[in-house]
């Protein structure tokens, strides 16, 4: 699978990126190939009627086909064969261009989907039947409780829950992440396996969990091939608002026929058509359908699975983001951050003790306290590779050393510690101790106390250590006007520390599991659209009732089944990045149809002093761009008008550049660049194309 | 005579001070607070609540209940008009002894009288009794303006309530109460004016006159000045006598032209003043008002000056067309030599603006690019607009644009707080198909059938562009004609009246039904993700929205019509 390299938070795309940008945004040759075929089966009238703007441009291209072969069939005229042939061809290019921009967006949904399918159809078991011996099946014959084994390079037939063995599975095919993963039984989330993946050391048994046709890998499937085929609620609107602006160009351009015949003003039906068709927001049209298969495939490159593109473009409108603290915010471990000696105690001799206490703590936080002590200046000492380690009990809350020159040194719990020191070595605790203590519990961060041979030397910070970049992400939320939540088992002090060192809007301390919902429900009675992730089973009721719902791949099958996308990451951080692809399938969408109508000015002063240029000559003072005769400027309209389906098609696939800003910024930048920008263009491109239609004509 | 600059600035400042002090007491009014009229006019209100039933006046309703008894009544006061209309040979009052009227005038006059359109067929004075003129026209003046303002009102009330209520107020109660505080008080002011300036109240007959050059004259009078000042305040437009405000009786003085300036356009600017403080949102309001605001000066300002400067044929003819102290110079065809040009283009702009539809000029005689704002605003029907609808339709393009720019901005689309989704996009969709719908089929379909064209009394572009503006007209329930068509044949009669039906109705129904899907909706805090509404940039782009999808529509058929005969006319010919 092709991972995009950059954030869609980040400014990427250029305006209107050159073909090979297709390439980098994945659109290969073999796509492209596959593109060109498909959409020639789209000419098919039953998939046409389904997109009204280009159902039109069909039937146009159907009426000038017939006025191809007799130019008089509706009247006289002087059109000749060669011209109506001409409109004809433009018209059929146009439907074709659609046609394209459309087999390019599904094309790597199906090439995903088909290689999912082969991956499903390959599947064979190793049943395990009664008296204890194994049968081959295929994986479509397994029932839920069925127990299969699984050796080494063999691939696990069904989603399962290992009972017995220890191996490394691939799960690429999934997840696209090439490292293996440890599969055991007994752990929650370590025991679970899904079907399609591969055993690659080892031997696992496994008890089926899934029933036939309802895996993992078969949702998938379905979730691939239907979200897009689905059209999202905006998508519907627009649909209807592109349909009705049509049919009102089409009554327009209808119109004038009657009047036309009553001034006695000749007028060439495909003339008439060819101004419907300019007149009929093309452009949009013929992207519509593109661009949201693009932003669905868009959450798929960002290795997210959505169950429909109703979730994606419910991602663009949330209000409220409510994120967990651990692994979204903070890394999941906390670390030392600063060593403070008390009274009479020297930093060095603090920082020297405090990398010995951790020589034997392999928890991630002893292994930061190590690293950063040896940064401060600790050095390693001789013979320490002779100490006795001691490790941290439920029962003492210490851990340590014993070094053989006869230091004992203890670190746990600021309590703990102090009691230790009073019980074993009658040693009075430091008087600023409990000054130091309460600075630290301040910062949100968590103490301990190090001790040596009875003498406490000071306190080691340990802090939850943000992301790298998350308070700029939820900075850029804030000006997208969306708030952010953080839920988190921690106390008030330390919830609200972190909560203001990221830039959070609002913070729930000691919240238990349940508490999501009652929090997604209060933002809902607000009237705000709420995002979450989740990965345990407590969380499959909030992930449900979340407008959107992102579970992580690693989780629980209730949480991945309550959610309406699925990480297959397992990056809750990537929520944010889902705001923005909802987003930028919205921008592109509205900038699109803004550029399309912005186009009809030019056009109509293209095409309807050329209409009657005979009969009414004084119309010749609309023609403002100077077109140089009737024929090219209808041409040149036409022309402008089908080339820039193809021209745009980029710009549709990889979605607008989108930078996270307030509304109105966004709004003044896209209006200048979409309206104002669909206002110029047209009238340079189609006096270009007339000009170079006069060297052929 | 003033710079005619000076004459249309101090209108245009009149009317926009007139419409803020009115906006307040509106707002006043439709939000049930007190007023100082209360004491005056309760008793009146109480009889009427109990003639119409004290219960069926205080239930409030949804968007289908209110729609449904505004149609139901608008159903029953037409029935009424079209049987006085056609037995008022039998009625009293009929000192003419006037016969009943034609089946099918009486048919289209009805439906455009209770439709705020008031499209005349026939010639008052001519045609109708004093009764006919009370019961018939000047009744449903009133109920007409205020069927449609108080749709606006319950459409604003939508877009306040707050979390899902249903109920957009109760349609009689908004309907007593509006012209018994605003239509009743203000006719009564205006016609007691009018009457002071000379225009005639009376239940007489004619007076016949002889004149100084010893000819014998009939003077036709009859109750003018209270039916001109509901005809006016109340956007209607249909005059006592046939040539409305030009008449020497009805218009007689330049202190009445301006009267009936301010009465007809106070009440739809004031609308949108009363809308800024209902949603207590004066930035929102004042970028409507801005917007047609902007558009009334431009269209004002291409209606004036080609009148001013006249026709290449007057110039080769050596005429003056400057105004001076003695002569008003340019086009003065058609139009009164009391008012000049820029009463006479101030006029037809108000009124096809305000989508009244009383004239005091012939605009069959405009020049084509005078005359052809004059359709734009019909065909918009928003700059200002009629009671209560032209804000609806101006709504309209507000919604597209919002939609629009909504998903320009990565957001579901909200107007005011209100998500604008599926539902709300099919029916403003829809009503906003049906206008263009309405005017370009039966005009394009008159130039190409016998008994449409028979009517026409001008050849080539100009008469297509006396057909358009008479559909325009019928579809913005102007009213106004362009004159030079003889619309009282059975075609022009039935046409005419569908297209109003369906230039009236559809599209408040359609808004209705927004109504009750916004109503219905949760009103979401608003934040910097939020596109506001209430910004000068939205109001460009509201603007640019009505330019591109309202008035560029109709460009091809106006080409056909006064673009055209404009090119023409430049090259001498005539038609």
């Amino acid at each position: 699978m092709n991972r995009p390299t950059a954030h869609p938070l980040s400014p990427q795309a250029p305006l209107v990126p050159p073909a090979s940008h297709l390439v980098a945004a994945g659109y290969g040759s073999p796509l492209l190939k596959q593109a060109l075929v498909d959409s020639l089966i789209k000419f098919d009238p039953r998939q046409q009627v389904r997109n009204p703007v280009m159902f039109v441009v069909w039937l146009g291209a159907l009426v000038t086909a017939a006025l191809t072969v007799s130019p008089t069939l509706f009247g006289p005229s002087h059109a000749s064969h060669l011209y109506n042939g001409v409109v004809t061809a433009i018209l059929v290019i146009t439907v074709w261009f659609a046609n394209f921009a459309e087999a390019l967006a599904e094309g790597r949904g199906k090439a995903k989907a088909a290689s999912l399918r082969h991956t499903s159809t390959e599947l064979h078991a190793r049943r395990i039947v009664a008296d204890g011996r194994e049968e081959t099946v295929s994986a479509s014959a397994l029932n839920k409780g069925d127990l299969v084994r699984v050796e080494r390079d063999e691939l696990i037939p069904m989603d399962g829950e290992v009972i017995d063995g220890i191996a490394y599975v691939d799960e690429s095919v999934i997840t696209g992440e090439s490292a293996p993963v440890i599969k055991e039984a007994g752990s929650d989330v370590a025991s679970s396996v899904t079907g399609g993946t591969k055993v690659i050391s080892d031997s696992l048994l496994i008890r089926v969990t899934a029933s036939p046709g309802d895996s993992f890998l078969d949702r998938m499937i379905r979730l691939v091939e239907s979200a897009q085929r689905q059209k999202t609620p905006n998508e519907i609107a627009l649909t209807v608002l592109l349909s009705v602006l049509t049919l009102i160009f089409v009554i327009v351009a209808a119109a004038m026929a009657p009047v036309a015949s009553y001034l006695k003003a000749q007028i060439n039906v495909a003339d008439l058509v060819a101004l419907i068709v300019a007149l009929i927001p093309t452009t949009i049209g013929a992207l519509l359908s593109a661009i949201g298969i693009a932003g669905i495939d868009r959450t798929m490159r960002f290795n997210m699975l959505a169950t429909s593109g109703k979730a994606v473009e419910a991602a663009g409108d949330v209000h409220t983001l409510i994120l967990d603290k651990t692994g979204t915010i903070t890394v999941g471990n906390r670390m030392a951050t600063a060593l403070l000696p008390v009274a009479g105690c020297s930093a060095a001799r603090l920082t020297q003790a405090a990398y010995l206490a951790s020589l034997f703590d392999n928890t991630p936080e002893g292994r930061s306290t190590a690293t950063y002590a040896l940064n401060e200046g600790a050095r390693p000492v001789v013979g320490q590779d002779k100490a006795v380690g001691t490790e941290f009990s439920a029962e003492t809350r210490m851990s340590g050393s014993d070094l053989p020159d006869g230091r004992v040194i203890r670190k746990g719990a600021v309590d703990s510690v102090s009691r230790y020191v009073t019980e074993h070595y009658s040693r009075p605790v430091p008087p600023d101790l409990t000054a130091l203590t309460e600075q630290v519990a301040r910062q949100g961060a968590t103490p301990l106390a190090v001790a040596e041979n009875g003498d406490i030397l000071g306190v080691i910070m340990l802090s939850d250590v943000l992301k790298t970049g998350i308070r700029d992400r939820m900075e850029q939320l804030r000006t997208m006007g969306i708030r952010t939540v953080m839920v988190t088992g921690d106390n008030p002090v330390t919830a609200t520390v972190i909560a203001a060192e990221a830039g959070l809007d609002e913070v729930v301390a000691e919240a238990r599991p349940e508490e999501k919902l009652t929090l997604i429900r209060r933002e809902q009675a607000q009237g705000r659209l709420v995002a979450m992730t989740g990965d345990g089973t407590n969380d499959a009721p909030a992930l449900a009732q979340a407008d959107v719902g992102l579970a992580m791949y690693t989780g629980t099958m209730p949480a991945k089944e309550a959610a309406n996308l699925i990480d297959l990451d397992s990056d809750p951080t990537k929520l944010l990045d889902l705001v923005a692809i909802g987003k930028q399938m919205l921008i592109t969408r509205g900038a699109l149809t803004t550029f399309s109508i912005a186009n009809d000015v030019a056009k109509y002063f293209a095409i309807l002093p050329a209409l009657f240029i005979t009969a009414l000559p004084g119309l010749n003072a609309l023609n403002v761009m100077g077109l140089a005769t009737p024929q090219s400027a209808i041409l040149s309209a036409l022309i402008f008008n089908a080339l820039i389906i193809p021209l745009l098609i980029p710009l549709a696939l990889r979605g607008v550049r989108f930078q996270p800003k307030s509304a109105e910024v966004m709004f003044y930048r896209n209006l200048m660049l979409y309206g104002v920008g669909g206002l110029i263009a047209p009238f340079i491109g189609i006096k270009l194309i007339d000009l170079g239609l006069a060297l052929v004509m | 005579m003033s710079p005619f600059w000076l004459q249309i600035g101090l209108t245009l400042l009149a009317t926009l001070l007139l419409s803020l002090v009115l906006g307040r007491y509106l707002a006043r009014v439709m939000t049930g607070q007190r007023t100082l009229l209360d004491p005056l006019f309760d008793p009146l209100d109480g009889l009427l609540y109990r003639l119409v039933g004290r219960d069926a006046c205080s239930r409030p309703m949804n968007w289908q209940r209110y729609t449904l008894h505004m149609l139901a009544a608008n159903l029953a006061m037409a029935v009424l008009i079209y049987l006085v209309l056609i037995f008022q040979n039998r009625l009293p009052l009929n000192p003419l002894k006037l016969a009943g009227m034609e089946p099918m005038q009486a048919f289209n006059t009805a439906i455009s009288f209770i439709t705020n359109t008031n499209w005349q067929s026939y010639g008052g004075e001519s045609t109708l009794s004093n009764f006919s003129q009370m019961a018939a026209i000047t009744f449903p003046m009133f109920t007409s303006a205020a069927t449609g303002f108080v749709v606006a009102i319950a459409f604003i009330r939508a877009l306040i309530v707050k979390d899902g209520g249903a109920d957009l107020g109760n349609f009689y109660r908004d309907l007593i109460r509006f012209s018994t505080r605003v239509l009743l008080p203000g006719a009564l002011l205006f016609a007691l004016f009018l009457i002071w300036q000379g225009v005639p109240q009376t239940l007489d007959a004619n007076v016949a006159v002889n004149t100084l050059q010893g000819a014998h004259q009939t003077i036709s009078l009859g109750p003018v000045a209270a039916q001109e000042s509901i005809e006016n305040l109340g956007t209607n437009g249909g005059g006592f006598f046939n040539v409305n405000a030009a008449h020497p009786l009805q218009n007689p003085t330049p202190l009445t032209n301006l009267a009936l300036l301010m009465l007809m356009s106070s009440l739809p600017a004031a609308l949108v003043v009363m809308f800024g403080r209902m949603i207590g949102n004066a930035r929102q309001a004042w970028v409507i008002y801005g917007v047609m605001g902007v558009l009334l000066l431009g269209f004002l300002a291409m209606t004036v000056l080609p009148e001013q400067a006249g026709t290449p044929l007057l110039h080769q003819a050596g005429v003056s067309l400057q105004a001076g102290p003695l002569q008003p110079g340019g086009n003065m065809e058609g139009k009164e030599v009391r008012f000049g040009i820029a009463q006479s283009a101030l006029y037809a702009a108000y009124t096809t603006a305000f989508t009244t539809g009383s004239v005091n000029a012939m605009h069959d005689s405009f020049t084509p690019q005078g005359g052809m704002p004059l359709m734009i605003q019909m065909m918009l029907q928003c700059v200002f607009g009629g009671k209560g609808v032209g804000f609806l339709g101006f709504l309209v393009y507000g919604l597209i644009g919002v939609f629009v720019a909504g998903l320009m901005v990565g957001r579901t689309p909200e107007f005011m707080g209100k998500k604008i989704e599926k539902p709300e996009i099919v029916l403003v969709s829809l009503a906003l198909l049906i206008h263009p719908l309405v005017i370009l089929a039966p005009s394009a379909w008159s130039m190409v059938v016998p008994y449409g064209l028979s009517s026409l009394n001008n050849a080539a572009m100009h008469g297509y562009s006396e057909v358009l503006y008479a559909f325009s007209s019928a579809a913005a329930n102007n009213g106004s004609a362009f004159a030079g068509l003889n619309a009282n044949t059975p075609w022009y009669n039935l046409a005419i009246a569908l297209v109003i039906l369906l230039g009236r109705y559809p599209p408040i129904i359609f808004l209705m039904a927004v109504a009750g899907s916004l109503a219905a909706k949760p009103t979401l805090p608003p934040s910097v993700g939020t596109l506001r509404t209430d910004t000068p940039l939205f109001g460009v782009w509201w603007f640019a929205t009505i330019l591109i999808v309202g008035a560029l529509t109709f460009l091809p058929a106006l080409v056909l019509g006064p673009i055209a005969e404009y090119f023409a006319m430049a090259t001498h010919h005539l038609f």
